[in-house]
């Protein structure tokens, strides 16, 4: 009888541990979006930035501390995004899967294509700028895409049992994510080479993806805020260039944009770089419907060319 | 799937080619009219041949795999990759007004020059080196290895450390957000350097669903600005636990509780044990998080401290907020009241004001306006500033 108790006690172990076999921490919600796509139920999914908040300012609060000590995956922007908070809470998570360099510390980066990347002599002179290249990649949904399938591997090879789900899960993300491609690039066809200016340099890969032309940037450099100086110059040259479009990201302030807004005639529009930007945006494919959308209403309202 | 595609194909061609042969055997003998037959059996398998060809095809095609990356290697290559990551802080500080103490701070001194060090060891550890370089002397100020994943679920650390009593302790100069350090500090837990000694520094996670709980214990030479150690059995030790909760997305609370206890400077068997308490609150809206911010923090510490006589028993507590109102820009203020350690019936009380300025975050220029009543009855009123400036690695920030 004690043994039947043990057999049936083992068997409801055994089946209700793989529910959530791989714990998974997402430094921003966006990863963890990849990672709810690609492992459904089978794993738990906590992101720690949320998406309408600047992820290179995150703090190092202890909670996180305990959410990376029961981590079996980390996933990380990586590009030094997260270099101001992230080290600390790895360090002091007590758990040796996500350690950098462990096999549950995944750098998304390095299977994105990445833009930017300086060349020749750096210096903080150039602002906070990122040695290792731009690190808001993941607005390119082919990035999504190879991240997606980085996830993928990494979760097949640690739990093996699901891979084929896994496989699966990831072929049904590719083809909504091919869908919604189709969707935005046909929305964005006829706005190729339009100039825009963009608070930060958050925009790189949207703007390679979609053929749009990012002429200046609020920040005279990366992570300055605006000066005077430099933004009588952007109002002159965006009037030059009849720059209609003034993408601020959702957790600047908008002083700054709303006066160039007034002088130029443009429009400021709030765009958030990521998943959980606007509560809208539920999923990785929702960003660019939600993006796309509030882009190309906004150029149809300004009548910008 | 893809490997086996070819030898399916190359399996089915084989029947097809071996049963052509027979075919042809077959037409010499039987009458032409089979002939037609044959051909349309040859046509049919042929067809089906396609068929299988066509499915096996969909079924090898690979997810459409993303396009080729020329561009996402980190550039590497040389030995320096394993150098550690070094940076300088340079702590510049001014003072003006009148200070009769004999502590007083210069009119003008490059406070201190901290070079850090940090890299991970092995697989295993990680170790931090500062040296700081100081108007009189240079010193380790810390340097030691840091093992993150000690079985047990332990951190442990091992070499010179600034103590984890309390929490300006265990801060150096540079992350303070005043120039000096409350009176509390300087007259009972060891001013500048704290308890910073050699040993061994253990802490656990507490795992519970109500609070993040961590123990951190701590064993020290017991050689210090408070300890004196003269036999090798005259170890310090510092205990602390630390519980933190979150209050919401954008509010939290930290609370902590110190112990330290070592042989003091009277000689030896004479004991000092220090208790402290400290309490933080913190507001970040994370919408605006590099805007807004209030941080509002008190330390209360009593000392008691064994003596030839009786024993002398000292408080001491700071109070203090800081709230950031724009972008680079932060106002603070100070509440100090401690007495002296060695003689408790001296009161030292202060109050300070302060506003920082942000260039980047690599730089910040701070004034504080700084009254002090001293126990004897003098006062002291200055108006400090402070030149921060780091080159070199980015650190993590502050929590």
């Amino acid at each position: 009888m004690k043994r039947h108790a043990a057999a049936l006690a083992l068997a409801l172990l055994g089946t209700s541990l793989p529910a959530h076999a791989v714990n998974v921490v997402a430094t921003t919600e966006d990863l963890a979006a990849l990672a709810r796509e690609v492992g459904g139920d089978k794993v738990k999914v906590d992101a720690i930035g949320k998406g309408y908040q600047d992820p290179h300012f995150v703090e190092a609060k202890p909670s996180f501390i305990f959410l990376m000590n029961k981590a079996d995956l980390l996933i990380v922007v990586g590009r030094e995004l997260e270099i101001g908070w992230l080290p600390p809470l790895v360090l002091q998570s007590r758990n040796a899967k996500i350690q950098p360099g462990a096999n549950g510390y995944l750098d998304a980066s390095l299977s994105a294509k990445i833009l930017d990347i300086p060349t020749g002599q750096i210096t903080r002179a150039m602002g906070d700028v990122h040695p290792q290249g731009n690190p808001h990649f993941w607005l390119d949904p082919g990035n999504g895409r190879r991240v997606a399938q980085a996830i993928q591997t990494k979760l097949s090879a640690m739990d093996a049992a699901n891979a084929a789900y896994f496989a699966q899960r990831y072929a049904d993300f590719d083809k909504r994510l091919a869908e919604g491609e189709k969707r935005w690039d046909a929305a964005m066809a006829p706005y190729k080479g339009l100039k825009i200016v963009t608070y930060h340099r958050s925009w790189p890969n949207f703007a390679d993806r979609f053929g749009l032309d990012v002429m200046g940037y609020v920040e005279p450099k990366p992570g300055i805020p605006p000066s005077p100086a430099h933004t009588l110059d952007l109002i002159g040259a965006m009037k030059q260039g009849g720059v209609k479009i003034l993408l601020v990201e959702p957790y600047f302030d908008l002083k700054t944009p709303n006066s160039i807004a007034r002088e130029t005639g443009a429009k400021v529009l709030v765009m958030p770089p990521s998943v959980g930007g606007d509560k809208a945006i539920t999923d990785y494919v929702k960003l660019f419907d939600y993006d796309v959308n509030l882009l190309v209403a906004a150029i149809k309202e300004t009548g910008a060319k | 799937m893809r490997a086996t595609a070819p030898v399916l194909r190359f399996v089915l061609t084989g029947l097809v080619t071996l049963a052509l042969p027979r075919f042809a055997a077959a037409q010499d003998a039987a009458p032409r009219d089979d002939v037609a037959q044959l051909r349309s059996e040859i046509e049919a398998l042929k067809a089906s041949l396609a068929a299988v060809e066509a499915r096996l095809a969909a079924l090898a095609a690979p997810p459409p795999a993303p396009e080729p990356l020329t561009s996402s290697a980190i550039p590497t290559g040389s030995s320096k990759v394993f150098n550690p990551d070094v940076a300088v802080v340079g702590n510049f500080l001014g003072a003006a007004g009148q200070n009769p103490s004999p502590g007083a701070p210069p009119s003008l001194q490059l406070s201190e020059a901290e070079a850090s060090f940090q890299a991970v060891v092995d697989p295993y550890a990680r170790a931090d080196f500062y040296l700081t370089f100081g108007p009189d002397e240079v010193g380790v100020e810390e340097g030691f290895i840091t093992f993150p994943t000690v079985p047990g679920g332990l951190l442990l650390k091992v070499g010179k450390m600034r103590d984890a009593f309390g929490k300006v302790d265990s801060m150096h100069s540079h992350v303070l957000p005043w120039t000096d350090r409350p009176l509390v500090t300087q007259n009972l837990t060891g001013g500048e350097d704290g308890l910073a000694d050699a040993g061994i520094s253990v802490s656990k996670l507490i795992p519970n669903k109500l609070v993040f709980l961590e123990a951190t214990a701590q064993a020290y030479r017991g050689e210090s600005e408070i300890f004196k150690a003269p036999r090798r059995e005259d170890l310090a030790y510092v205990g602390r636990l630390r519980a933190y909760r979150d209050l919401g997305e954008s509010v939290n609370l930290d609370l902590g509780g110190s112990f330290a206890r070592g042989n003091n400077d009277v000689g030896p068997g004479f004991k000092t044990r220090l208790f402290g308490v400290d309490a933080t609150f913190r507001y970040r809206p994370l919408r605006r998080a590099i805007y807004r911010r209030l941080i509002a923090r008190s330390e209360l510490v009593w000392s008691r401290r064994e003596e030839a006589t009786a024993d002398a028993k000292a408080f001491g507590f700071y109070a203090s907020g800081e709230y950031q109102f724009a972008r680079r820009w932060y106002a603070g203020v100070r509440y100090d009241r401690s007495d002296r350690a060695d003689a408790p019936d001296l009161t030292d009380k202060g109050a300070s004001f302060l506003l920082t300025w942000w260039p980047s975050e690599f730089s910040q220029i701070r004034g504080q306006y700084r009254h002090t009543r001293f126990g004897e009855g003098t006062k002291a009123d200055e108006f400090l500033f402070q030149f921060l400036f780091s080159i070199g690695a980015h650190g993590a920030h502050a929590f």
